[in-house]
């Protein structure tokens, strides 16, 4: 099978396309600029649209109107446009509406730096704008899985009617790797046909909204989406790497993952019984992976490129069962495997 | 006796009590919509993107495929309808507040990109559903429960004109202003609507009508009066007719 050295950025946006998005809606913003670069060219030849919006939040309410149709479409943007879009995700959440959303995450907060950095974690996973909502989120560790992730994140976005986010950083986002394309068949265009909005012709009217005023409902819808939600539980995936024999589990998202897996062979190398737990989905998160490792007596540290965010989720997981050390690099700056020995050894020293 | 039939409610016009106050204009609208989409059999392939107000009810009235957008994205939901389905027809229903204050970069850019639209923008001069605060729309000196010595052009600026500023954008194929406080106003209003639904048959650009509409409740005064205010203080300043057909311009 033939393969392709691109960017992350490139990665997902062909793994939009083999997925069946046949609409994007962007804007610029760095560094995530590929994507809608690559589909500005690539959508109106396949009979798709582009469209550069006028805004972040245009954009997300474009993505609204095309899954209310059952279209599979994206857009994409870096941590402040995402800002800008949670108005958006939230109706979707709330209309049922599927979508793919990418965030090429930089430093915040504010208008921080262009750099690698996960501090849109809390963002991403904590539901982002207003209300009881949640999203699914896929972290990608390669450019491969840049593009294997995307193309699921089409199929969940449409099997539970949900907003998927794709949460990628600078370094996923800019960094060029060989991948193999998977081709598709043509899309199920059976999978919105009992809910989209097409016109009427040959039923009765639908509506999709969010608003839910009678005495009741609300409360009804929100048991509705805590229900789909849990039932997404079964879409966890995680990878495990030397943690048979290990009594230190590493736990780092995304490209951060990556790094730490190199720092882990390293010391592998010197003796040191290290492994890494990286959780890809990060919504619904792998807490039972978690537990089960807990209850194999390891230790825990997270290591993550920001000041502590899904360490909250990790010792919530662990809920006691391990301690769970926390190390965090500091945003803007670009960590090596290097930056990651000293904490490793240091929390490895700590109790054992 | 033979019985005739004078007259019948158009079909998807939903046969039911509205929410709307007492002379509120609200309700002409939607007749006049619900009728004018059956004339000219766009109903089936209708796609409504409702918007956030007094008007967001329409999909219980109007009843054709509806979708809610957020307060002042309906020209943006719009785009990505009609994107995704170019064979239906597709319009947008949104108030003064909604398109004017909130919503001015969506449907300055959905006009200015020629989307495949039409928008029917109701101006009523305040924010009706919460409360009749001011609007961009609101008239100098006029009083709302946030300009309660009225509006003062020198910290609140003058009520914005969007018929006049889409009609100067190349997108936009057609923009008119209409009224519904009189049967001639009626008439006129109904043909102008029927035209905007023609140039998205076409499929030449952007179409824009606006209402001009009373709210007696927040405007504080009965519903003849409220009507008689749509004439005496808001078309003087909101001139009524076409701004642009650039079809018929093009002959």
């Amino acid at each position: 099978m033939s393969k392709l050295f691109v960017k992350g950025n490139e990665a997902i946006a062909r793994g939009a396309l083999d997925a069946g998005c046949s609409c994007y809606f962007g804007y610029p913003i760095t560094p995530q600029n590929e994507i809608p670069e690559f589909m500005s060219k690539a959508l109106p030849e396949t009979g798709g649209q582009f469209v550069q919006a006028e805004s972040e939040i245009a954009a997300a309410n474009m993505l609204l109107g095309a899954g209310a149709c059952g279209i599979r479409a994206m857009t994409s943007s870096s941590s402040p446009g995402i800002s800008l879009k949670q108005e958006a995700i939230s109706y979707m959440a709330g209309s049922d509406l599927p979508g793919v959303i990418v965030n090429i995450s930089r430093g915040g907060p504010g208008l921080g730096d262009i750099g690698p950095s996960q501090g849109d974690y809390f963002q991403a996973v904590k539901g982002g704008g207003h209300g009881d909502y949640r999203q699914l989120v896929l972290a990608p560790g390669t450019v491969q899985e840049a593009y294997d992730l995307t193309m699921l994140a089409f199929d969940l976005a449409f099997a539970y009617r949900n907003p998927v986010m794709i949460l990628g950083d600078a370094i996923i986002g800019q960094m060029m790797e060989p991948i193999r394309l998977i081709r598709r068949e043509a899309q199920d265009r059976e999978e919105s046909e009992s809910w989209r909005l097409e016109g009427y012709a040959g039923r009765k009217p639908r509506v999709i909204k969010s608003l839910r005023l009678a005495e009741g409902t609300l409360g009804k819808h929100n048991e509705h989406l805590q229900q789909k939600y849990l039932t997404a539980r079964r879409e966890c995936r995680h990878e495990e790497f030397m943690t048979d024999d290990a009594e230190l589990i590493v736990v780092a998202f995304g490209s951060i993952g990556r790094i730490a897996k190199s720092t882990i062979r390293r010391l592998r190398q010197k003796g040191y019984r290290v492994g890494l737990l990286r959780p890809i989905t990060l919504f619904p998160f792998p807490s039972q992976a978690l537990q089960d490792l807990a209850e194999k007596g390891k230790r825990f540290l997270t290591i993550e490129h920001n000041m502590g965010q899904m360490v909250e989720d990790v010792r919530l997981a662990l809920c006691g069962l391990a301690p769970c050390g926390f190390y965090g690099h500091l945003p803007g700056n670009l960590p090596t495997p290097d930056d990651f020995e000293g904490s490793i050894l240091k929390e490895f020293a700590s109790e054992a | 006796m033979q019985e005739i039939q004078a007259y019948k409610s158009p079909g998807i016009l939903a046969d039911i009590p509205t929410h709307f106050c007492p002379g509120c204009h609200h309700g002409i609208v939607h007749k006049l919509l619900a009728t004018c989409l059956e004339e000219k059999e766009l109903a089936e392939k209708s796609i409504c993107v409702a918007a956030i107000g007094c008007g967001a009810f329409i999909y219980n009235y109007v009843l054709v495929d509806s979708l809610e957008a957020p307060h002042g994205r309906a020209p943006a939901v719009a785009t990505g309808v009609k994107r995704s389905r170019p064979d239906s027809f597709v319009f947008v229903y949104q108030g003064d507040g909604d398109l004017a204050s909130i919503g001015l970069a969506e449907i300055m850019h959905a006009a200015n990109r020629g989307e495949r639209i039409t928008v029917i923008y109701v101006n009523n001069t305040v924010y009706g559903m919460t409360g009749g605060q001011m609007a961009p729309t609101t008239m100098v000196g006029q009083k709302t429960t946030t300009t309660p010595g009225g509006r003062k052009p020198e910290l609140d600026g003058f009520p914005l004109q969007m018929t006049e500023i889409m009609s100067r954008l190349r997108g936009v194929h057609f923009a008119a202003r209409v009224a519904v406080n009189n049967i001639k106003n009626l008439k006129k209003a109904r043909k102008a609507l029927l035209r905007a639904f023609e140039v998205q048959k076409l499929g030449s650009g952007f179409g824009f009508v606006e209402f001009l509409a009373s709210c007696p409740t927040n405007w504080r005064m009965t519903p003849v009066e409220a009507n008689e205010r749509v004439a005496g203080e808001m078309i003087p300043y909101f001139p009524l007719g076409i701004f642009k057909d650039q079809a018929a311009e093009e002959g």
